[in-house]
């Protein structure tokens, strides 16, 4: 029974759409009848939020391709500054007809945007439809000039067109709003996939070389292990695209049938563990592990990145460090009582008013020093530490020891 | 000078063996992710390169060339000063890929237009263009080019190299890793990361959500006291150049190298400045050099150059342990003087041609000792036989007790090493240690055999005695016990002995102190004290002598003063700086001002002294405002918060 019902597409296309995106139907639904049919005016922007890997561009891409509407979909990511940006949208938008577009036209504010924005719809004959403008990663519009979030929000009363703007975030709409107040979207929440639906879309796209109860039977062993400590559905799909020969081995070799799953499980158990401490940790990389698992060799010989954490460091920077870190951890008034070392006459100079400031700004620099030290050491064992570091330091003790 | 050279190729074919090691399995990871494009990860390699920063430059030069030569002509060298920004990083990079494709194409006008045009747009969407039409022209040009075609792959990877990953900013670093992983499906792209530290940054600094779009590969370099002992090793230790370092400068090069920095480059250089020196200051350094080009100069010796030779001490010893008419001759006549050159001259090279093996024999005994008496490294023990008398000193005696102490095993296995040493080496006198030592390994063996058998004779004893009461069975057990292992320790000691005996005479006979050997001055360089100067240097000695004394800097007749008093030729910066050194902490500056004028104007005779007693100068006075300041630009004072018109001393006892 279909669920997805809209009287302006065509229900095979709706019933493609929805073997797409499993799980998802009810936001799709929800989508839908917000876009309405192709020549109505749509919300001015839709704001859509979710965690990480919950289908939130996935959905939007295959909505807006099966259903062959007109838009636009930028990564702000990629798009570092708002330059960048706009015209990338334009370019997009230009380059939808003829295969290679126009050369770049230089937009730097949002104004000209508004207008190239304007030419490019009359010159692409999209007057009449709604076109959608999805941007990806919406949290970095934050960054950028504090008219471009706004200007967005409001960018169908800005053109007069039929635009659609659709923000994807991992955030939610409280954290953008701008100080100054602008058009709130439509909020759409998309929620964590339960383990159930990691478990259907796992298993939607197996091998063709195994049936599919097969694979699914592996999908259900793999989260068992790793839906405790990962809920990723990317990195779930990897790893189970990694690990998935190992657990064909038994039955390649016929030691076992494809439904003997007590057997496979035993097999690919102590493995998937394995897998849990290395590779979804990335201690080592997966095309290691794709060699660890042929070779079948000791889990040893490939050492991890954590197996070379020893630094070795030239002998007097090590004390260097050392002392700079040990100094560090006392406080400011012990100060005066480690590094002044003629007691009677400083004592007396610490209790006469006029000389005390003096000391103690000498004790703040020295503390300041020691902490710089410690920081610029810390970032010059990239630099050269050696002589020079050495005898500045050398240097500067000389003129604060007064 | 060749010497230099070849000793920057040894240098450079250590590395490249090492990165062409990193690169290969680096060629095979890149070839399997392609055949694997399922998930998408950005294969990364780290280069773990350790702490000796000043090395890396050097390494990144040779790995770019590398890559170059046999895998992609798209490399960017990414350094963190240059990328504070993600922009500034998308700009470094695409202008380098740019540029390094001009350079293959060798290029027509038209490239530069695009390039410039691109350049505009400094977006990952331009990138792949780019990418795109630079593979699609070389492929439209391969028949023409079949040779560049067969070095580089069908579609070469573009390489970033992170020279300092640590220095990068974390955001920078993610989001281009974020990017880059959104087109990774649509051009290669291959990342090295260049880490100084520890591997585990790299978790540190990215979190999981962008590493898990990395396919990190660890590679380390060689550590760089490895790295040294080979340089040492394959350069110091040979005959291969005349040129050799006494003990203490050795000493001073290998402190700095430990102490300070762990920079093989800085080694290097510091060998270069010591042949430089070499050959700059020793008027004799002309018959350092190959035996056959040594003896040949040795003719050509001039009268005064023969002078020098006389002169040097350790010929003067020489000539004074000959007898009188020798003496007479050598000191006189200048022919028989370069005979003896000559063979004195052989006579050292043998000496280093017998020197070198037989250190890496006593090098093999002592490496393996426990506690290590004479040092791990061979350049510890080198360093040991170049001081003194090596068989003088305590260690050495421990180190031969321990010897003494050795097992059978061990010892044969050391006399095997020494063997294929001194067989490897070209030495002509070794052919006699050679058969001594083979001597001692075949009566080991025989040692083994007679125990062996030893062994099986006794057993039949034993039976006998077992008729006789339980008393005298146990006391002739006991004794024949003892005699036993009297017997079999005695057979093997004295061997043991006997070898590391031996070895003693070995290196009483070759491991001579080189300036015990006549004519040492000529092959080593022993001024440890410039060495030291150059290259520990002290800043602030310098200042003070420069600013106390100009004359040592500015040679020049009238600044040649004589002790304290101050003249008024000096740079106004020295007249203000010596001032300031008679005041105390808090200097008060219209004071500083009156007896800056009146050094200055000092010898302007009594009329302008009278004239200028009240009113400074103008000029003056601007002349010693600029001296102040630059005085606080060196450091030597500061504005002083307390009372507006003093300065604080900063420096030596402001007290």
């Amino acid at each position: 029974m279909p669920i997805l019902e809209h009287p302006a597409y065509p229900p095979a296309t709706l019933l493609c759409l929805e073997s797409l995106v499993p799980c998802r139907e009810s936001q799709v639904s929800m989508l839908l009848s917000i876009f309405g049919e192709r020549q109505q005016l749509s919300f001015p922007s839709i704001f859509i939020y979710g965690h990480t890997s919950s289908g939130k561009t996935y959905v939007m891409k295959t909505l807006l391709n099966t259903l062959e509407l007109p838009h636009v979909f930028v990564n702000c990511v990629e798009c570092f500054t708002s330059r960048i940006l706009l015209e990338e949208i334009l370019i997009q938008l230009q380059n939808r007809s003829e295969t290679k577009g126009a050369s770049p036209v230089p937009c730097d504010t949002f104004n000209d945007f508004v207008r190239l924005f304007k030419q490019a719809l009359v010159s692409q004959n999209l007057q009449d439809e709604t076109v959608y403008v999805v941007l990806d990663r919406a949290e970095q519009l934050r960054e950028m000039e504090a008219n471009i979030l706004p200007a967005f929000l409001r960018l169908q009363e800005l053109t007069d067109r039929n635009v659609t703007v659709i923000l994807l975030s991992e955030i939610v709409w409280e954290m953008f709003r701008p100080n100054t107040g602008c058009l709130e979207p439509f909020i759409l929440y998309f929620p964590d996939y339960s383990i159930g639906h990691l478990q259907k879309i796992l298993s939607q796209n197996h091998p063709p070389e195994y049936s599919a109860d097969f694979y699914s039977a592996y999908i259900n062993i793999l989260l068992g292990v790793f839906y405790m400590v990962c809920r990723d559905l990317k990195e779930l799909q990897h790893l189970a695209a990694l690990n998935f020969s190992k657990y064909c081995e038994p039955v390649v070799r016929r030691e076992a049938k494809e439904r003997d799953t007590r057997k496979l499980w035993k097999n690919i158990e102590p493995h998937l563990k394995k897998a849990m401490q290395t590779v979804y940790l990335r201690e080592i990389s997966s095309s290691q592990w794709e060699r660890l698992q042929c070779e079948e060799g000791e889990p040893g010989q490939i050492k991890g990145l954590s197996a070379h954490a020893h630094v070795e460091l030239p002998y007097y920077s090590k004390f260097l460090l050392i002392a700079a870190y040990l100094a560090s951890y006392n406080p400011v008034r012990t100060d005066k009582r480690f590094f002044l070392k003629v007691k009677g006459f400083f004592f007396f100079l610490y209790r006469n008013p006029i000389f005390s400031i003096t000391v103690r700004r000498v004790c703040q620099s020295r503390i300041l020093l020691f902490v710089s030290k410690l920081i610029s050491v810390m970032f010059s064992w990239l630099c050269v530490i050696s002589l020079s570091v050495v005898q500045k330091l050398d240097l500067t003790v000389q003129s604060l020891a007064f | 000078m060749q010497i230099e050279e070849e000793l920057n190729e040894q240098l450079f074919d250590n590395l490249v063996s090492f990165l062409r090691r990193s690169h290969s399995a680096f060629q095979e990871k890149t070839t399997e992710w392609t055949c694997r494009m399922k998930s998408r990860e950005i294969p990364t390699a780290a280069l773990v390169l350790g702490v000796n920063v000043t090395d890396h430059d050097f390494t990144f030069r040779s790995l770019s060339e590398v890559l170059q030569n046999n895998v992609t002509p798209y490399i960017a060298l990414l350094e963190a000063k240059d990328c504070p920004g993600i922009k500034n990083l998308m700009q470094k990079l695409l202008g380098q890929l740019m540029n390094c494709c001009i350079d293959v194409d060798s290029s027509e006008e038209e490239d530069y237009e695009q390039v410039s045009r691109n350049r505009v747009r400094c977006s990952m969407t331009s990138l792949i263009n780019w990418y795109e039409s630079a593979t699609k022209r070389t492929d439209s040009e391969t028949p023409g080019k079949k040779r560049t075609s067969s070095r580089h792959w069908q579609s070469p990877p573009v390489v970033v190299i992170f020279k300092d990953m640590e220095s990068f900013t974390t955001k920078v670093l993610q989001d281009f890793v974020v990017i880059s992983s959104q087109h990774i499906g649509q051009f290669p792209l291959v990342l090295i990361f260049g880490i100084a530290t520890s591997p585990m940054i790299i978790h540190s600094l990215l979190p999981h959500s962008v590493s898990s779009l990395l396919c990190i590969e660890l590679f380390q370099s060689l550590s760089c006291k490895d790295h040294l002992s080979t340089i040492i090793d394959k350069v110091l230790l040979t005959t291969q150049f005349p040129l050799k370092l006494s003990e203490k400068v050795l000493q001073v090069l290998i402190n700095i190298f430990l102490y300070h920095d762990f920079s093989v480059q800085n080694f290097i250089k510091g060998f270069q400045l010591c042949i430089v020196e070499h050959f700059h200051s020793n008027p004799l350094s002309i018959l350092c050099c190959q035996l056959e080009e040594a003896k040949r100069r040795v003719n050509s010796l001039s009268h005064n150059q023969c002078e020098n030779v006389r002169r040097l001490p350790s010929f003067r010893r020489y000539v004074e342990s000959q007898v009188s008419e020798k003496q007479i001759a050598l000191l006189t006549a200048d022919s028989s003087l370069k005979e003896a050159v000559r063979k004195l001259l052989e006579d050292l090279n043998v000496y280093h041609e017998n020197y070198f093996p037989i250190l890496r024999c006593l090098h093999v005994f002592v490496s393996s000792l426990p506690k290590y008496p004479l040092g791990k490294q061979i350049r510890e023990l080198h360093c040991a036989c170049l001081e003194n008398r090596v068989w003088e000193t305590e260690e050495y005696e421990s180190s031969l007790q321990l010897a003494r102490m050795l097992n059978k095993s061990d010892l044969v296995t050391m006399l095997q090493k020494c063997v294929e040493i001194l067989v490897s080496s070209p030495g002509r006198e070794f052919d006699e240690i050679v058969e001594k030592l083979k001597e001692f390994l075949t009566q080991f063996q025989k040692l083994e055999e007679a125990f062996q058998e030893r062994d099986e004779s006794i057993s039949p004893q034993k039976e006998l005695q077992k008729k006789t009461n339980l008393f005298h069975l146990q006391k002739t057990l006991l004794e024949l016990k003892e005699s036993r292992r009297s017997k079999k320790l005695t057979k093997f000691e004295t061997l043991r002995f006997e070898v590391v005996d031996y070895i003693d005479s070995l290196v009483r006979c070759y491991l001579v102190p080189a300036d015990h050997k006549t004519l040492h001055e000529i092959v080593y360089f022993n001024t440890a004290s410039v060495l030291r100067e150059h290259l520990n240097a002290a800043p602030r000695i310098a200042l003070h002598t420069a600013l106390n004394n100009p004359y040592s800097y500015l040679k020049s007749e009238a600044l040649k003063s004589d002790g304290g008093s101050i003249s008024n030729k000096a740079p106004d910066i020295c007249i203000a700086y010596k001032l300031h050194l008679e005041c105390g902490r808090l200097i008060n500056l219209v004071d500083w001002l009156e007896a800056f004028s009146t050094v200055v104007t000092a010898a302007e005779g009594p009329t302008a002294d009278a004239a200028s007693s009240d009113q400074v100068d103008d000029v003056i006075h601007a002349r010693f405002i600029r001296a102040v300041s630059e005085l606080e630009l060196l450091g030597f004072i500061k504005p002083s918060k307390q009372k507006t018109d003093h300065v604080a001393r900063l420096t030596w006892g402001g007290c």
